[in-house]
């Protein structure tokens, strides 16, 4: 009687030592403060977003001509502007505006982007071709400019922001998602679904999808903190949510000519800004490296 | 004169993060000079860490501790890495698996085996490149002199282990240890690779032979001993252990093995002849007249390059087709096309008297679920999102309601031998055999009457292989399910075909009855591949040349 060879076995030690089938050995939860921080004022940016109100029950747009430009005292913790009106109230309800902003924008970008990349992953190399090109043109371009370049076709305002921001930042998304196309297009699963006689679209929804958009939402964390950056800082030059609308971007900017008398117009919504793209991003990087560890 | 090689009581325990894992518990051997033994055994049974251990290889974390552990009369049990050093390559060389893995890629064969020579000061630097030379052609390189300036990605499978084996001599070791040396390779150029070795051994070099296979072992080895969990399970001269093997293990391991003469038997658990769990259910019975797939001068090319010409054959009702060829010969690609997954350049497929080839998928899409595959990686053609109970559900009839579809699952595991507790289970807590029952009931979950195995079995120990093998034989005489079964595997096919096709470099090259091609090949390729087969004489048959 005869026998052949057969498959490559190893008894290799490294298989004993990373046995793929045992459950992951949870980590020890180390005390990590900086990861906390940015936890805890995160949630304190969503609660001012949310409910401005309990955090600053004041009015953002009252006036008072008697009490401008007035340092942080015990009325004022952080001041008032040179319309008198109170720095901490108007940091806390431009929150709203900024995350509104961020949010959409980004939204905007992972919807596009997901579509656009899933699309060119997906057909014929002339469509993939024009696409990435595309997504090559405008990735070219430093985000502001681009942004800038759209405001300045359909005029300043929130929803253009949004948009503007939106568009600039599609084509970070829209690269990764195509890169995941082209692998999982051709994985043996998928290729495997073909034999049970599902339809086009049912296969790619079920299967190619699902295991394309995995690095997307902490792509979107990180990005979230970066659409944030750019909506101010085009507010900043005016192209954003009109005064006297409280945002960050824009406070930053009426503040700029007092800067030499009343540092803390400015300063504070600059802060709050800082704040919250280091927090998105440290927050982003702890789960993006939860996230390779665990496909490792 | 004492042996070469003495281990006592040798025991290897490694850390790991969910404990302390034994991985050789007690073993003892010795090597003589000149003799070669061989180590036998299923993956996990620690026949590598033993080997790997003589040359203080173990591994990270490993923990040896052993009464003797003596290599050419001295103690190696306090060896420092410097004193391993002095080991490795001069008193025992190492040839592993995967030469592509061994040798360095950004170096030429000549400079590794250069290294070697200089490492242990054999030959003096000016006759460094003359030596290299002689080794290569010691290990019958073609060409040496261009080979030594070639880089490992430009040699084959075959041609690459021999520059390892030649790496792995150059200093002259008394000890050779050859850790599946011919495992990824070819049945013919496994021959080769095996007569170079017992070359080796003529020459006076003991060597230590590590393999899955036994009957890769009885070509060269003089005593085998038969691992299983880390502690030796028999050992004996090889005719003797082959013969006549007393360990139930050893029984069992020899009645895995596939051939001509286990058709119509059991595989698994049939350590013994004439035990009536030991027969399977008759096969199916073929419809000549009604034929399942058509396929008539399929033909494909990339470029320049023909990966298919001119295939033709039909697949009965019922039947099983065998397609056999080495690695490149155009088998999977065949399988492919019939599949409907991959468009031929020419040629025709008709399933089910339906147009198969050059048709648009939505042509398929009734059919589709008639014809299964199976393929040699499970996992992969897992979603790996899905766990085994959604795995199996998405091939359920559509109109199964959602209420009946978790019966269905456990009915189609259940059909497997896998339990119902597994449905919720992720299929990489399971292990590769279960894994590809799990890919068998899913394909079997529509009752196709056509199920495509692309080497179902090569990536699974002996023991699972029989246990899969006696499955599939199961299901296809209880649903009469036509199989097309692709293997390199000789004895694989034999076991189980009815009809054998022998495709070499893209053409099919001889077919017809099973026991026709095996017993009288007319081809000359079909006749050099049985006789590169190692052969295995064991007990209760008679000797045989071919499967």
């Amino acid at each position: 009687m005869t026998v052949t060879l057969g498959p490559p076995l190893t008894d290799a030690p490294t298989r004993l030592l990373a046995d793929p089938t045992a459950p992951t050995v949870r980590r020890r939860l180390r005390p990590r403060p900086g990861l906390l921080a940015a936890g805890a004022y995160l949630i304190l940016l969503v609660v001012a977003a949310a409910w401005p109100a309990v955090l600053a029950p004041g009015d953002p747009l009252a006036a008072d001509p008697l009490a401008v430009l007035n340092p942080p005292d015990a009325a004022h913790w952080l001041g008032t502007d040179h319309l008198g009106r109170d720095v901490w109230t108007r940091v806390v309800h431009g929150a709203g505006h900024s995350l509104t902003i961020g949010v959409a924008a980004t939204v905007l970008a992972v919807a596009g982007g997901v579509l656009l990349g899933l699309l060119a992953g997906l057909t014929h190399r002339v469509a993939d071709e024009a696409l990435s090109r595309t997504f090559d043109a405008l990735s070219a371009f430093p985000m502001l400019l681009l942004a800038l370049l759209f405001i300045a076709v359909a005029g300043p305002g929130t929803a253009s922001l949004i948009v503007a921001i939106g568009i600039a930042t599609l084509p970070h998304y829209a690269r990764v998602v195509r890169g995941q196309t082209l692998v999982v297009r051709r994985a043996g699963f998928v290729e495997q679904a073909v034999t049970f006689g599902q339809s086009r679209p049912r296969l790619v929804l079920r299967h190619v999808l699902p295991n394309v958009v995995g690095p997307v939402p902490v792509l979107a964390v990180i990005g979230l903190g970066e659409a944030i950056l750019a909506a101010a800082g085009l507010s900043f030059l005016g192209m954003g949510p009109q005064p006297p609308s409280p945002e960050w971007g824009a406070m930053l900017s009426e503040g700029r000519n007092y800067l030499q008398v009343a540092w803390w117009i400015s300063i504070l919504p600059g802060l709050a800004v800082t704040a919250t793209v280091v927090s998105l991003t440290v927050v982003g990087r702890h789960w993006q490296a939860r996230f390779d560890g665990r496909r490792r | 004169m004492a042996p070469l090689v003495t281990v006592e009581d040798l025991h290897v325990d490694f850390d790991t993060p969910t404990g302390r894992v034994a991985a050789v518990r007690g073993v003892s051997f010795t090597v003589e000079r000149g003799e070669c033994v061989a180590v036998v055994g299923e993956s996990g049974s620690g026949k590598s860490v033993t080997a790997r251990t003589l040359v203080g290889l173990a591994g990270p974390g490993a923990r040896v501790r052993a009464a003797r552990l003596e290599l050419a009369d001295t103690d190696v049990r306090a060896h420092r890495p410097r004193d391993w050093r002095r080991v490795r390559g001069r008193l025992a060389g190492l040839v592993s698996q995967d030469a592509l893995v061994s040798l360095d890629p950004l170096r030429t064969v000549g400079a590794e085996i250069g290294e070697v020579l200089a490492t242990h000061e054999i030959v003096s630097r000016r006759e460094r490149a003359g030596r290299v030379t002689h080794l290569l052609d010691e290990v019958h390189l073609p060409e040496p002199e261009r080979r030594a300036r070639q880089y490992p990605h430009q040699l084959s499978g075959g041609l690459r282990q021999r520059a390892l084996i030649a790496s792995a001599i150059a200093g002259e070791p008394a000890l050779l240890i050859a850790d599946e040396p011919t495992t990824a390779l070819d049945v013919t150029v496994q021959a080769q690779i095996l007569r170079l070795l017992a070359e080796r051994r003529a020459a006076g070099v003991s060597l230590l032979l590590i393999s899955h296979d036994l009957a890769v072992v009885a070509q060269v080895a003089d005593r085998v001993l038969v691992l299983r969990d880390g502690r030796i399970v028999e050992h004996g001269p090889t005719d003797r252990l082959l013969r006549e093997p007393t360990h139930p293990y050893t029984r069992q391991l020899l009645a895995a093995v596939p051939s001509a003469t286990s058709r119509g038997r059991r595989l698994a658990g049939a350590a013994r002849v004439g035990d009536a769990r030991a027969t399977l259910p008759a096969r199916p019975e073929v419809r000549a007249d009604d034929t399942v797939l058509d396929a008539g001068g399929l033909t494909k090319r990339y470029g320049e390059h023909t990966v298919v010409r001119d295939v033709s054959f039909t697949v009965a009702r019922g039947e099983t087709l065998g397609l056999v060829g080495e690695s490149g010969s155009g088998k999977s690609t065949v399988a492919r096309i019939v599949a409907g997954l991959l468009d031929a350049d020419a040629g025709t497929v008709t399933f089910e008297e339906t147009p198969w080839a050059g048709v648009p998928e939505r042509a398929r899409r009734p059919l589709r679920r008639r014809l299964q595959i199976i393929s040699q990686d499970p996992l992969s053609s897992f979603d790996p999102r899905y766990t085994v109970g959604r795995v199996v559900a998405e091939n359920l009839d559509p109109d199964v309601g959602r209420a009946d579809r978790r019966d269905h699952v456990v009915d189609l595991l259940r059909r497997v031998g896998l339990g119902a507790d597994l449905v919720d289970r992720h299929p990489r807590q399971l292990s590769g055999g279960q894994r590809q029952r799990v890919a068998i009931a899913r394909a079997i979950a529509p009752r196709p009457s056509l199920i495509i195995c692309d080497e179902p079995v090569s990536a699974l120990d002996v023991s699972v292989q029989a246990q899969v093998l006696d499955l599939l034989a199961e299901l296809r005489a209880a649903d009469g399910t036509a199989l097309l079964f692709i293997s390199h595997d000789l004895g694989v096919v034999h076991h189980l075909s009815d009809r054998v096709l022998v495709m070499h470099d893209g053409a099919v090259v001889e077919q017809g009855p099973v026991g026709d091609i095996f017993t009288y090949p007319r081809h000359d390729y079909t006749r050099s591949l049985l006789n590169a087969l190692p052969t295995l004489v064991t007990a209760g048959r008679p000797e045989e040349k071919h499967p």
